[in-house]
Formats: structure tokens, C-alpha cells, sequence
């Protein structure tokens, strides 16, 4: 019995791991699970003048298909143009859902991108409601 | 020759007629990443190795392979094999079926990935892992040979991936086992790559340096259950790297070279990729 304890604290240890990541990505709950660091992170590339359009073209190749051309969303994800993506999510938030996806709701992981890539997405998003 | 022109024709076609997506895949021939492919994405590649081993008929071993992503985490690929060898012929060579899991969800510093594979092939010169006591013996026989001698196999990897800076690294531990009762045999595949450019350009371009990755690629065989370890078997390293094309087309090359006597001096691995995107929402009519 004592035996089997590490192994059975191990697993839940993963298990709220992959809960916690696999926070519900179209109703917002995933804000909630952004650590405070990743949180206050600033984007790099918010005053270069071509990360929006960078940003523009790295979102048309990896992003469009699922919300959208212009980030209007589709039939089954979510618009990037709501209030929760221009208002309430920080700059640091979006980057941590992008490294991390939501993977539960079918958000896959972008870390493959590399951190600027994605922050140049970011620019891009954040310029939409301007 | 045939073969391989027909399949290229049939890439290229279905590269004309399809969206581009831009696949931003690793150059990697034998080692996989922790990378899954995204849901709904079909990803069709063309993997070759061309080899001379000392004593034997130069060859030509071929995969393609069709990968799915099922769901962020699940993405099986069905593969059809063959191969050409000088002065012989030209084979069907089997087929395999590969699932891979991702059991975190998340970036995590290792991200590991559950690879299970049935294979079921003859005569395979393709060389997408080496196990067990893989070497040079395995090309002496002739096709008409090596054909009967029927491996079905459940093949597992444990992969361990990992992205930091920019650099992509990657492990893969393997443990296959052939189904006719013979013992478990080992390997392993280490890779490390990165894009030559990590920012996106802000205008289209074809040879802009985010367009490539470059890395190295290092496997080879551990032996069986009963001789475990690094000698008798073959061990292979080399420089890899791929090239993004404006229409979404990936090719891939690779020298390698053997790092042992049984091992072939060199091999020479080249590959196309193709992503669809949405691939089954393309047969919904109106829905995106």
C-alpha cells in the first residue's frame, strides 16, 4: 500500500498539471491560469514597425484556417477580435497560450514557432481593435 | 525510377491544387520531435535513403507516408514502403501504422510522447531506425530473398522533445519487438535544429533565412535483450537541413555517414513534405 503512494501522487500530480494547461480556451478560463509572471510580459516587438505585418503573415499561415482570415472566427473557434482577446488578455497572456495551447480544446501548441514569431502574432492580433 | 517520378508527380500535382500552409517542419529523417501535427491537417511526405554498402548493390529505400492529426495530442501516419537496388529490382517492400500520444498537456521543459507502430515489411532498405544488431550484413541478400523473410513488428518510442530559444532538441529511446518470438531489440535518435532565422519576414520571399532549418541528426542500434549496448550494430551522424518553398512544398536534405565498421559509409537521405490543412473540412461543402 505504502508502495503504491509515490506512484499514486505522482499521477495526480500530472493529472492537475494537464488539467490546469487544458484550461477551457473559447470560454476564457484559461486567463485564469496564467501564472503572474507570464502574465506582466511585455512584447519586444510592439514598436518595430513591420512586426504587424509579420505577425500578419505567420498568423495567415498558422492561424487563419481555424479563426478565420481577418480573425473573425469560424463555425468552431472562437473570433480574436472580442473584447477578450483585445481587452482582458494582456500581451503576456496571449504568449502563454500560444506556447502552451489549449490543448484539451483543440488548441495545439505553438512553441515550434519560437518566442518571435509568436510575439509578432501578438502585434498583429493587438492591432485590430485599433 | 518509375516509381519514385510517379510519386513525385503526385505531390507536385497535389501541391498545385491545394492551399499552401507553411509546415515549419524539422529536418528530421529518422528522430521525431515532440511536435504533433495540428487537428485536421494532413501532412504527406516522400523520405529516401540512398546507400552503398561495401560489398553489396547500391540502393534507393523509399517511404511515403501520410500523417493526420487526429487531435492536438494524437496524430497516427500510415506509411507504404519500397525500394530500388542496382542490378536487382524494385519492391513493395510493406506497410506500417503509427500512433503517437502526447500524455501532457502544455509546454513543459521535456515534453514527452507515446510512439506506438505496427510494421509489416520484407526486405526494407528505407533505414528509418536502427535496432537490435542492424549493420551491413542486413543488404547482402538479394531482393528475391529478402522479401520472404517477413518482419511483423510492434515498434514503441519514448520521444522527449524540447524547444528553447529557438532550438529544437529532441530523443527518442526505442524498443521493438519482432511478433515471431524474437527478443526485444533497442535503439535510439538524437537531433538538434533550428530556423536560420527566427523572425518572420514582413514581405513574401523565397530564400529568406526562416525559410531553412539546419540541425544534426545522430542514431544507431543498442543491441537486443540478450547484448545489450553499442558494439555490432551500426551507429549513423550527419548535418540536415531543409528548405521551405514559397508554395508551401518543404525539401529536406541530408548526408550521413557511419560512425563504425558495420555501418555503411554513407548514406544520402533526401525528402519532400507537403501539409494540407483542414483536410476533411475540404470535402464539407460551405463549412470552413
Amino acid at each position: 500500500m505504502l508502495a503504491k503512494m509515490p506512484m499514486t501522487l505522482f499521477g495526480m500530480v500530472l493529472l492537475s498539471t494537464a488539467l490546469s494547461f487544458g484550461a477551457a480556451v473559447g470560454d476564457g478560463a484559461w486567463l485564469t491560469g496564467v501564472p503572474t509572471r507570464e502574465h506582466a510580459k511585455t512584447n519586444p516587438f510592439r514598436d518595430q514597425p513591420d512586426s504587424i505585418s509579420a505577425g500578419r503573415r505567420v498568423y495567415v499561415d498558422h492561424c487563419s484556417h481555424c479563426h478565420g482570415e481577418n480573425a473573425e472566427g469560424t463555425k468552431k473557434r472562437p473570433a480574436l477580435k472580442s473584447d477578450r482577446v483585445q481587452q482582458q488578455a494582456t500581451e503576456g497572456d496571449l504568449h502563454w497560450l500560444l506556447v502552451n495551447g489549449g490543448m484539451r480544446k483543440g488548441m495545439p501548441t505553438w512553441s515550434k514557432l519560437g518566442d518571435p514569431q509568436i510575439w509578432q502574432v501578438i502585434s498583429y492580433l493587438k492591432s485590430l481593435h485599433e | 525510377m518509375k516509381l519514385k517520378q510517379i510519386l513525385a508527380l503526385a505531390l507536385f500535382g497535389g501541391s498545385v491544387s491545394l492551399a499552401p500552409l507553411t509546415a515549419q517542419e524539422r529536418p528530421y529523417f529518422v528522430t521525431y520531435s515532440h511536435e504533433m501535427e495540428e487537428p485536421g491537417n494532413l501532412d504527406i511526405e516522400f523520405f529516401n535513403a540512398d546507400g552503398k554498402p561495401p560489398g553489396a548493390n547500391r540502393f534507393v529505400g523509399s517511404n511515403i507516408e501520410f500523417e493526420y492529426g487526429v487531435k492536438t495530442w494524437w496524430t497516427t501516419e500510415f506509411y507504404l514502403d519500397g525500394q530500388i537496388t542496382q542490378h536487382d529490382s524494385t519492391i513493395f517492400t510493406g506497410y506500417r501504422w503509427e500512433n503517437r500520444f502526447r500524455p501532457l498537456m502544455g509546454e513543459h521543459w521535456i515534453n514527452p510522447v507515446i510512439y506506438v507502430e505496427f510494421e509489416n515489411v520484407s526486405g526494407d532498405k528505407a533505414l528509418r531506425e536502427i535496432v537490435g544488431h542492424d549493420g551491413i550484413p542486413d543488404f547482402a541478400d538479394p531482393n528475391a530473398e529478402s522479401r520472404l523473410d517477413k518482419e511483423r513488428e510492434i515498434e514503441t518510442k519514448l520521444i522527449l522533445g524540447s524547444n528553447v530559444r529557438g532550438w529544437n532538441i529532441s530523443e527518442n529511446i526505442i524498443a521493438a519487438k519482432n511478433l515471431a518470438n524474437e527478443p526485444w531489440e533497442f535503439g535510439y535518435a538524437v537531433a538538434v535544429s533550428r530556423p536560420l532565422g527566427l523572425k518572420a519576414s514582413a514581405h513574401n520571399c523565397t530564400f529568406c533565412r526562416e525559410k531553412f532549418q539546419a540541425g544534426l541528426e545522430l542514431y544507431g542500434g543498442l543491441g537486443d535483450r540478450y547484448s545489450f549496448g553499442t558494439a555490432f550494430t551500426s551507429h549513423y551522424a550527419g548535418p540536415t537541413i531543409n528548405w521551405q518553398s514559397p508554395s508551401g512544398v518543404t525539401f529536406l536534405f541530408s548526408p550521413q555517414f557511419g560512425l563504425n565498421d558495420y555501418s555503411i559509409p554513407r548514406l544520402y537521405r533526401f525528402g519532400v513534405q507537403y501539409e494540407i490543412d483542414q483536410f476533411l473540412s475540404r470535402f464539407h461543402r460551405g463549412e470552413k
